[in-house]
């Protein structure tokens, strides 16, 4: 189970909030605006569960716009709401203070750092871009014990396609013929395209070494560092041969009577235990793998 | 309503264990034609599989026009773009019918990213005695050919074939979500998740932007085009919904460009029932006129929505669907089940409105009654040609016998896809990889 950042501390080690099947949580009355430690542990886990759907994009096909475009909406709706208690200078300023322990979720944190311009406390966070670009921001770079090879052949695929980093704002992702529109962003992007374009080599050594990226592609080198747990046998047998987008659908409701509820953490986990070509592997409409071996080469330039 | 016994299943074989089936094989559309004589689905493996209504007879009377196999053709194949190293997802996202307007059929099929125009057509005779083939088809030597006939047409078994006699294509950067042929029956336009394109039927290399709510920045981006449709008798106005829960009206005589809205409907939040997915949830996944073309019906993730054209500010009728499930939002957000696009659809006469749920259930709303009923496309729970029995949800405490509770619905059985016959009570149902058919109890 992944950390869900500061407010880990406030809470019982139990199952995700979420879970208990209650609605997201409302908005509490402005007036007043007291926060139980349950309300913000939900938020928390919904913003944790936000940045996680927008990074896992689907490995072949250009992830679905409506779909990031509304997690994106909620991502910053709390980011919001946050600033406006005046809790995202208080995780903001405990995550710079602390250790950086090395299982933090990367995406919190690296979504709590301040820009170098820095926020003025008080001061409402400007648009969630979701891109995340900003200088200031790198990841770290953690490896999956007793899972390396497989976490890290799946990376460059994953940074390969470049579509991965962030769902908007990156160039290659969503602005695609269209290049006069992108000329504002290009300073922005310059960083990214360059590590979009320059693809295969450039990203797989980057992927390996740690910390090395300012203006990274924030969401394309996301991983974690956890030990992963032994594979449930039932979990291997289910998740083998299946379209990743069954993912989402059959390891959380349908097929997954018997264990416990899977949640967005576990889905991670799951599927960085999985050897890439399963991952990759798409419904047998799809290219073959060696189709796709043959693809990759020609971009990794190998 | 009854239901008839063709229900499809394409490819039995392999089913695995948990009872999925190829994923090739998932419905992703279907769709009557205008008269209701031919019924098209598309599926995810670019297939367009097209049904025709039998003439009744007089000798059965009981198999009132049954809908068999008319055609098959693979419409669309998976592509690779190269530039973005990404893959086009052959996925037959809409099929819209263009009216008949002689012996063959026509229509739109589209995925992600291009448009198809397929011809229908019969074929029952064949050309035979010509004079410079033999029956084989090889050539005769000219020098043995000592007099001319002319060939005749003569009878042969029906052969009914498909062919794409237009592809537009390249003029969307984003996924094509929705199509629609104008009444016009000389454009169409088609629609992603920023931009509206409008084509000549007849022009493949040019098509004209006629919505673009793209924004200069990708960054600033919060709103898309969830799907388009144009109005079914005025030529020039079309409709287009959004993930922001509002549709726009607008009129193509105003504007090269049509980002000015003429009308724009959206109904204000209710502050009580606000949430973190409230936003979410108001985005609409379907929009259809009525077929008199005076009402809009929207769907959005618990409801269904009428709104009368002429008024803007709220909805003249909202039906809910599955409120149940508003508990339960946190769950489906995290299980992207609350990112499922369900579309909606009128009958005939605009007097009722159905539209799909999980569990394999579908809702039909009566706006006149104001009735509504709960259905089940299902072959373990109905019989071919039983009468189907009304479902329940039941929500929390005690649960009757034929109830079902909402933590035991399966939400990978979801009904997204449904369509109803132009003049007559007969809906078609995709339920995943399964077409069911129902008709209106014969008395």
């Amino acid at each position: 189970m992944f950390p869900k950042g500061t407010k880990r501390k406030f809470s019982d080690p139990v199952e995700e909030p979420a879970s208990s099947g209650d609605q997201g949580p409302a908005a509490p009355p402005a007036a007043a605006r007291t926060l139980s430690s349950s309300y913000s542990l939900q938020r928390q886990s919904l913003l944790d569960m936000s940045l996680i759907k927008l990074q896992l994009c689907h490995m072949l096909v250009e992830p679905n716009l409506c779909r990031s475009v509304l997690i994106a909406n909620t991502v910053r709706q709390i980011q919001e709401e946050m600033t406006q208690d005046g809790t995202w200078q208080i995780m903001t300023q405990a995550l710079a203070a602390a250790q950086c322990p090395a299982d933090r979720l990367v995406a919190t944190e690296v979504l709590c750092r301040q820009t170098e311009t820095g926020a003025q406390p008080g001061q409402s966070p400007k648009p969630f871009p979701v891109v995340g670009l900003e200088e200031g921001y790198h990841s770290e770079e953690v490896v999956m014990e007793g899972e390396v090879e497989t976490e890290v052949t799946m990376s460059p695929q994953l940074s390969t396609n470049s579509y991965l980093a962030g769902p908007f704002g990156m160039g290659p992702c969503w602005d695609e013929e269209d290049d006069d529109g992108d000329c504002e962003e290009e300073e922005e992007e310059e960083e990214d395209s360059e590590e979009c374009m320059s693809e295969g080599d450039d990203a797989d050594r980057d992927h390996l070494s740690a910390d090395s990226r300012t203006g990274d592609q924030v969401f394309g080198t996301f991983e974690i560092k956890h030990p992963a747990p032994p594979p449930d046998p039932a979990l291997e047998e289910l998740f083998s041969d299946v379209d990743p987008s069954y993912y989402d659908l059959d390891t959380v409701l349908t097929g997954m009577q018997s264990t416990p509820k899977m949640g967005p953490y576990d889905l991670l986990e799951s599927l960085s235990s999985h050897t890439p070509t399963a991952l990759s592997s798409s419904s047998s409409c799809r290219s073959d793998l060696n189709e796709l071996d043959h693809i990759m080469e020609i971009i990794v330039g190998s | 309503m009854e239901e008839e016994s063709d229900t499809r299943k394409i490819n039995n074989s392999f089913l695995r264990d948990h009872n999925y089936a190829t994923e090739a094989d998932i419905i992703s559309t279907v769709e009557f034609n205008s008269t209701g004589e031919l019924l098209a689905t598309g599926d995810k493996g670019g297939r367009v599989v097209v049904f025709q209504r039998e003439q009744e007879s007089k000798s059965q009377p009981h198999r009132r026009g049954e809908y068999n196999v008319y055609s098959t053709f693979q419409s669309h194949e998976p592509e690779f773009d190269y530039l973005k190293s990404l893959e086009i997802e052959e996925k037959i996202n809409k099929i819209k019918w263009l009216p008949q307007q002689n012996a063959a059929y026509f229509l739109l099929s589209t995925n992600d990213k291009t448009v198809k125009l397929w011809k229908i057509s019969e074929r029952d005779k064949r050309p035979e005695g010509y004079n410079l083939k033999d029956e084989d088809g090889r050539i005769r030597d000219p020098s043995t050919i000592t007099s001319l006939r002319v060939p005749v047409l003569q009878p042969m078994d029906l052969m009914v074939e498909a062919t794409a006699r237009r592809i537009f294509s390249n003029a969307h950067t984003y996924h094509i979500n929705s199509i629609s042929v104008n009444s016009d029956l000389q454009t169409f336009i088609s629609t992603d998740d920023l931009r509206v394109n409008l084509w000549n039927l007849e022009i493949t290399d040019r098509s004209f932007n006629i919505v673009d709510i793209k924004p200069a920045n990708m960054e600033e981006l919060t709103e898309v085009i969830t799907s388009a449709e144009f109005h079914p008798q005025q030529c020039h106005t079309f409709a287009y919904s959004s993930s922001k829960g509002s549709i726009r009206l607008c009129d193509m005589r105003l504007a090269a460009l049509c980002d000015k809205h003429c009308k724009y409907f959206e109904e204000p939040e209710d502050p009580a029932t606000r949430s973190f997915f409230s936003e979410i949830i108001s985005s609409i996944s379907d929009v259809k006129f009525s077929h008199n073309g005076r009402y809009l019906m929207t769907r959005d993730y618990l409801t269904v929505k009428v709104w009368d054209l002429q008024m803007e500010n709220k909805p003249v009728e909202t039906y809910q669907v599955h409120d149940y499930l508003r508990g339960k939002l946190c769950s489906l957000y995290e299980n992207d089940c609350i990112f499922d696009k369900f579309e909606c659809v009128w009958n005939g006469s605009d007097s009722v409105i159905m539209t799909g749920s999980y569990n394999n259930f579908f809702r039909m709303f009566d706006r006149n009654t104001k009735r509504d009923v709960t259905l089940e496309a299902s072959r373990e729970n109905s019989k071919p040609r039983a009468i189907l029995k009304p479902r329940k949800v039941c929500v929390g405490g005690k649960r009757r016998k034929d109830e079902i509770s909402v933590d035991s619905l399966d939400f990978s059985k979801k009904i997204l896809h449904t369509t109803w016959h132009p003049h007559e009570n007969i809906i078609a149902v995709a339920a995943t990889n399964n077409l069911y058919i129902f008709q209106d109890k014969v008395n």
